[in-house]
């Protein structure tokens, strides 16, 4: 008997916004002036905060810090696609996503001072805590999925990974669960192409990210992950499957991280400095600016006004983050469970 | 009051805690349609449905990820590890995140998930059927660890560990699922989580024990010439190291037993904290009766892999004697 064919599959890809600023009307969303530059200062802020956490890095006001360079558009477009009572689920490179939902900035940087409060989410803000192990945020996602489906409430989930998680077990269980159990969670992998040193070709032999979707059940596309329209179309589209029933979408943001892994990392043993220059004329916030400019939104002097008050803001910031008063030794051990049993007050009481 | 064995015990409190709570759902391999594979879900699909009831698809770290996401989305989760050995890939979750939701939130998330794990061996079960991986979750701060030894205490210890607001391992010793049975009250009744009881009462030499290694510990007091006091612990973390201390300054004699390998296993946590707590009241050194430091050997030579009351009997022997 001759061979069938079972199935068949393709892997959808998006662009809206080139690298060149132009857009394909017919694709572009509904998105108004002040949502497109909302997304613009939005990744400005996020890209000069970050600057200001390398620089506070390197004067030893900070420690080990992971650079979002070059994905902004990913984050920021991802997360402005979710309502308020939507989930997000960061990985560790996400500034902008924290921007958009809100998270007071002075605990981004908080965090990577080296203050647990930096992660004490405001109790409004259905954001969850960064998460450093490489892709055990995945489930978490796919439970936090199944319980707000089982309470009835009509909200979604999205959760980030990077290009090296889709290596993990974690991430083939969770997208499998998510699949068989049809949730409302939206995968954005940010896919930067490196986890650390190692490339796309050393991690997988799939051609695309995105067709990994596919196995589990879920819809799989890839985005031009430097694109912001294109991001917020996909993650709009997918979170409102998601909430009407439609089930998990698995979005792979095809992007470039244009720092270091972290700070502890030199990117220059394992790349050209030609390789980024290239990914340097793609920047995603550049070829947003060059639509504005296109549509009289842009000008330099509103740059500068945008970049100086951002620039107050971030003094503010940091002034914050730096001036929080100290957490006593207790804040140690008092959440380590709901109550103190007798060994940890004997051990509180040795070191106090 | 019906007369029960630990596994319709442990299925009696489920039943009662998913009736109480709405929020209470079961999840792992097997527990649905087929009832879990010794049994101990049967019944709740048919009385609570598959949402509540949920047979997962192969996958320990997605059922206790999931788990996690769950406990911290608003709903109680009792996730259900098929057996002992298949609980290791878990221990990331658990390590990683489960424990540490809390702290590093600064108790803006919870994470109040119940993992039940099949435990221990002396059942001539296949390969990684027959472990005690306490050890490994009691090293984890931020778990409680509970290990019942009788129908009352496993209703009462599951419905504690489904209602405390931390993440609970609760350990089941597969040996003693339909060994014993006792009356078991049908009502709503809790064992506090960190409280040991006192199995039987003695002066000479105190032995501590948990899960299956308790009943080898009272045929042992049994036979033996010298009075035996035996603390079953019921918790390992918190620990009542009040009801240790108690008996260990009553006796001066201490016997330690567990199943798990003798390095770094619980024992050696007990053994420093009693010469820590009641140095001046021993008048023997505390002796270990455990599982061996080897992999646990298959069917036909497990019997030497085990403590038994044979060997718990020479050690009280040696300690009386020393």
């Amino acid at each position: 008997m001759p061979l069938k064919t079972l199935a068949k599959f393709e892997v959808p890809y998006l662009q809206i916004l080139n690298e060149h600023g132009k857009v394909d009307g017919r694709l572009m969303p509904k998105l108004s002036d002040k949502d497109v530059l909302y997304l613009y200062e939005t990744m400005v802020y996020g890209r000069l905060l970050d600057k200001t956490c390398l620089s506070l890095q390197r004067e030893g006001r900070m420690y080990t810090y992971p650079s979002s360079e070059g994905q902004e558009a990913a984050q920021a477009g991802s997360a402005f696609a979710l309502k308020p009572e939507d989930w997000m689920f960061p990985y560790f490179r996400e500034i902008c996503s924290h921007i958009v939902r809100g998270l007071p900035p002075e605990k981004y940087l908080l965090y990577w001072m080296g203050d647990e409060r930096g992660q004490q989410i405001p109790e409004n803000i259905n954001n969850f805590m960064i998460c450093v192990p490489v892709a055990t945020q995945l489930p978490h996602a796919v439970g936090m999925a199944y319980a707000l489906k089982y309470q009835k409430k009509k909200s979604a989930v999205l959760v980030y990974l990077g290009d090296g998680a889709t290596s993990k077990g974690d991430f083939h269980e969770a997208m499998n669960l998510a699949g068989v159990w049809n949730l409302p969670v939206v995968f954005l992998c940010n896919n930067n192409q490196y986890a650390i040193s190692t490339t796309l070709d050393k991690q997988t032999a799939s051609k695309t990210l995105a067709q990994k979707a596919i196995a589990y059940g879920l819809s799989g596309i890839q985005v031009d992950g430097n694109d912001a329209f294109a991001v917020y179309k996909a993650t709009l589209d997918a979170v409102n499957s998601a909430r009407s029933g439609g089930g998990p979408t698995f979005i792979e943001a095809f992007t470039y991280r244009l720092g270091d892994h972290t700070t502890a990392d030199d990117a220059s043993k394992y790349r050209s400095a030609k390789e980024v220059e290239e990914w340097r004329k793609k920047d995603p916030i550049t070829r947003l600016q060059k639509y504005l400019e296109e549509k009289k939104l842009w000008t330099q002097a509103y740059q500068k006004k945008l970049e100086e008050g951002i620039q107050k803001k971030i003094n503010d910031i940091v002034k914050a983050a730096e001036g929080i008063e100290p957490q006593p030794v207790e804040s140690i051990f008092n959440f380590t469970y709901s109550e103190m049993d007798w060994n940890l007050k004997e051990q509180l009481n040795s070191i106090k | 009051m019906a007369t029960l064995t630990l596994v319709q015990a442990i299925n009696l409190a489920l039943r009662l805690e998913m009736k109480r709570d709405k929020k209470v759902i079961v999840l792992g391999e097997d527990v649905g349609v087929d009832g879990g594979v010794f049994r101990v879900t049967e019944g709740l699909l048919k009385l609570y449905g598959p949402e509540r009831v949920i047979d997962t698809p192969l996958a320990e770290t997605g059922i206790i990820g999931s788990a996690i996401g769950m406990a911290v989305g608003g709903i109680k989760p009792v996730a259900e590890a098929q057996f002992d050995g298949f609980s290791i890939p878990m221990i990331d979750q658990l390590y990683s995140h489960a424990a540490r939701i809390r702290n590093r939130s600064r108790g803006r998330f919870t994470c109040p998930l119940v993992l039940r794990i099949p435990c221990g061996g002396g059942i001539r079960a296949l390969e990684h059927h027959s472990e005690s991986p306490e050890t490994f979750f009691c090293h984890i701060p931020g778990l409680k660890v509970v290990v019942p030894s009788t129908p009352y205490d496993a209703k009462g210890l599951l419905s504690a560990a489904i209602r405390d607001s931390d993440p609970v391992i609760y350990l089941e010793p597969k040996k003693l699922y339909r060994a014993i049975k006792e009356e078991v009250p049908e009502n709503d009744f809790t064992v506090p989580i960190g409280k040991a009881i006192v199995r039987r009462e003695g002066t000479d030499v105190t032995l501590i024990a948990w899960g299956a290694m308790v009943q080898e510990c009272l045929k042992a007091a049994e036979g033996a010439k010298a009075s035996c006091e035996v603390i079953d612990l019921r918790s390992l973390k918190p620990l009542d190291i009040e009801t240790i201390t108690a008996s260990v300054q009553k006796t001066g004699r201490v016997i330690v037993v567990h199943e798990a390998p003798k390095t770094c296993g619980f024992g050696a946590e007990l053994s420093a904290l009693i010469q820590e707590k009641s140095f001046l009241s021993l008048k023997a050194p505390v002796t270990r009766v455990t599982g061996l430091d080897i992999i646990i050997p298959l069917p036909k030579l497990e019997h030497y892999y085990f403590p038994s009351a044979d060997k718990i009997a020479k050690a009280i022997e040696n300690t009386i004697n020393y």
